[in-house]
């Protein structure tokens, strides 16, 4: 197992490197970092002092090093245009997100679990169809056309509830659906192919045989095992979320990561562009860590391979 | 399968000398496979969608109402026909947009972008992954391990945000669009082709052609890719219809197709400050959208079921 850990460890040390060299680079993609800050109408010696002054002029390696470094000691950098410390702002945005985030993974498993079960006991029946039917509707509907449709009938429609903002849990219900119900179609189909193939396992058809109560069999032995790939594709999921929740957050303005990225954007704020991608990849990559562990755990099988 | 069998069953009641061919006659491969086609609802309903999509977006200067740019103030937020307003014309069927632009027309000509991006993106995107995919499943060893990084470093970056990042920070375009969407949706693509290589080069005939003396390109291009095509055709699906959902995001956001051009998604966009008024405005190019991608999903999903060789007999 702690080989397993370590092995794992390694290769996500590397890819969030990997990560960190590519959000680095966002600097130079749209041509002359220093040309872009002095802006328009900026004089030569202008240019070259900001050059001098963000140390644009030493070679990428170095100035690339020297990110990393500060980044890991918890220096984001600087933001222009809220003359801010990149990552305070971040960390003061994030938990709102992270809060997001975890109604919309609660809505979707909620919602999907139950409803893979049920195709799963009875696949062609009505259930099952009418389960499929709900995962092939959700996954064609765009997101954000979900948001506002959302939002006419539920705030305007009905008024059941508020339509922007963060100021009760009623705030978070419309959001958290919205963000969620994208995810609900995996989970559902992986619930679903999962307790099938448990439910036609020899150890099943023993309990069975032994005389268990068929709710026993159905949620001790054949779900217990059948919900472990679930666990790993749900932290997968919600670091999806965090990273998919700016159209959300736009739509309910909801003060969190995805509105402050998006704000960022439409001011060409690259530090808080490049810190965020940054954040949120490395987060992602902790979760599928973590996720990669719990199933070695669970599983001693794929500790093996 | 069960159609089939009902179909011979059908045939066998007629009269004896006209069904005589039909009962001695293996059923032709191509007819089994019409036969399966035309028999599965899901992909006859989405096939028959797109279909009209396409057409729409082929024929979008022959059959639209109006001109997609034409504005005209005086007749703006015309409510579709079957709203009861006065205001109401079978000249603008759907009705207008803010500026007086027929919306109608603007679907029509908005089909075209939506399966343009969708169908380059896929494109792009699914030669990267499918020689990704298929070079470490039929490598292996150190490869396979480059690869799987690739791929794992590609899933740590948030789609949506590093999209939005890119197209902002080189500036945005039709062209810019289609290549940031397909250098960033390849990921399944390369996991796919992946584990199906994998489990078709264990097959005795690719060792019948390694052992022929057969170049490791012929193998991959004539033994394994027609083995692994029919994996590569419902994820080109999958793929296209993300490509179109995201292409809407992106223009939704303000960071893709810019206007005056017709883009599904900045349709939206551009109508969200009257979703309390118009919201028909809304709902149109929302059901598009929808239309468009589910009928994708669908004929995806039928594919599949078509062509799994285990759904054959």
């Amino acid at each position: 197992m702690i080989h397993f850990a370590l092995k794992r460890l390694g290769v996500a040390v590397l890819v969030a490197l990997t990560v960190s060299i590519l959000s680095f680079s966002m600097v130079y993609l749209s041509g002359d970092p220093a040309l872009a800050l002095a802006g328009e109408g900026a004089s030569e010696q202008d240019i070259e002092n900001v050059r001098r002054v963000y140390g644009f002029e030493r070679p990428i390696v170095v100035q690339y090093g020297d990110w990393l470094v500060r980044a890991l000691q918890g220096n984001l950098g600087h933001s222009n245009y809220l003359k801010a410390d990149v990552a305070s702002v971040v960390f003061e945005r994030l938990p709102t997100t992270m809060l997001l985030g975890a109604c919309a993974l609660a809505f979707a498993l909620i919602l999907s679990i139950p409803l893979g079960v049920v195709a799963a006991i009875r696949p062609n029946s009505m259930i099952d169809r009418f389960a499929l039917t709900v995962a092939m509707i959700g996954q064609a509907m765009p997101s954000f056309w979900f948001a506002l449709t959302l939002m006419l009938w539920f705030g305007l429609n009905w008024r059941l509830l508020p339509i922007s903002g963060t100021a009760s849990w009623q705030h978070f219900v419309m959001p958290s659906i919205a963000l969620g119900y994208y995810v609900t179609p995996a989970v559902m189909r992986l619930t679903r192919a999962g307790m099938l193939e448990v439910l036609s396992s020899d150890y099943i058809r023993t309990a069975r045989a032994k005389g268990l109560r068929p709710m026993t069999v159905l949620f001790k032995h054949a779900l217990r095992n059948a919900i472990i790939p679930v666990v790993s594709l749900s932290a997968v999921q919600f670091g999806f979320m965090l990273g998919g929740s700016i159209v959300i957050e736009t739509i309910f303005a909801i003060n969190g990561l995805g509105f402050l990225v998006w704000e960022s954007i439409l001011r060409a704020d690259v530090p808080m562009m490049q810190a965020i991608v940054l954040v949120l990849s490395i987060i992602y990559i902790l979760l599928t860590f973590l996720a990669d562990l719990l199933n070695g755990f669970l599983d001693p099988r794929i500790r093996v391979s | 399968m069960t159609d089939v069998t009902k179909s011979s069953g059908a045939s066998q009641g007629g009269s004896i000398l006209s069904s005589g061919l039909d009962d001695i006659l293996e059923p032709s491969p191509g007819s089994l496979m019409r036969k399966r086609i035309f028999g599965h609802t899901g992909l006859v309903i989405g096939g028959g969608v797109l279909l009209i999509i396409l057409l729409m977006a082929i024929l979008a200067p022959v059959i639209s109402p109006g001109d997609p740019y034409d504005q005209d103030l005086s007749r703006k937020l015309i409510p579709p026909v079957w709203h009861e307003s006065a205001k109401v014309t079978w000249d603008h069927p759907l009705g207008t947009d803010l500026l007086g632009r027929d919306y109608m027309t603007r679907i029509f000509y908005g089909a075209r972008i939506s399966l343009l991006i969708g169908f380059a993106a896929m494109m792009i995107s699914g030669l990267i992954g499918t020689t990704l995919g298929v070079l470490a499943g039929y490598f292996g060893g150190k490869v396979d391990m480059v690869v799987n990084f690739i791929i794992t470093t590609r899933l740590s970056l948030p789609v949506v945000l590093v999209a939005l990042a890119v197209v902002s920070l080189i500036g945005s375009s039709l062209t810019v669009v289609i290549w940031v969407l397909g250098l960033l949706i390849w990921d399944r693509f390369a996991v796919v082709m992946r584990s199906a290589t994998q489990q078709v080069r264990g097959l005795d005939f690719v060792a019948a052609a390694q052992s022929l003396g057969c170049s490791t390109r012929h193998i991959i291009l004539s033994e394994i890719m027609p083995n692994v095509a029919n994996h590569l055709i419902v994820i080109a699906t999958i793929e296209m219809a993300h490509a179109i959902l995201l292409e809407a995001a992106l223009s939704f956001l303000g960071l893709g197709v810019q206007p005056p051009d017709p883009s599904w998604g900045l349709m939206i966009a551009e109508a969200k400050g009257m979703l309390f008024f118009d919201a028909w405005l809304i709902t149109i190019p929302g059901v598009a959208l929808f239309a468009l991608v589910l009928s994708i999903n669908l004929l995806g999903d039928g594919m599949r079921d078509v062509t799994a060789p285990e759904n054959r007999n």
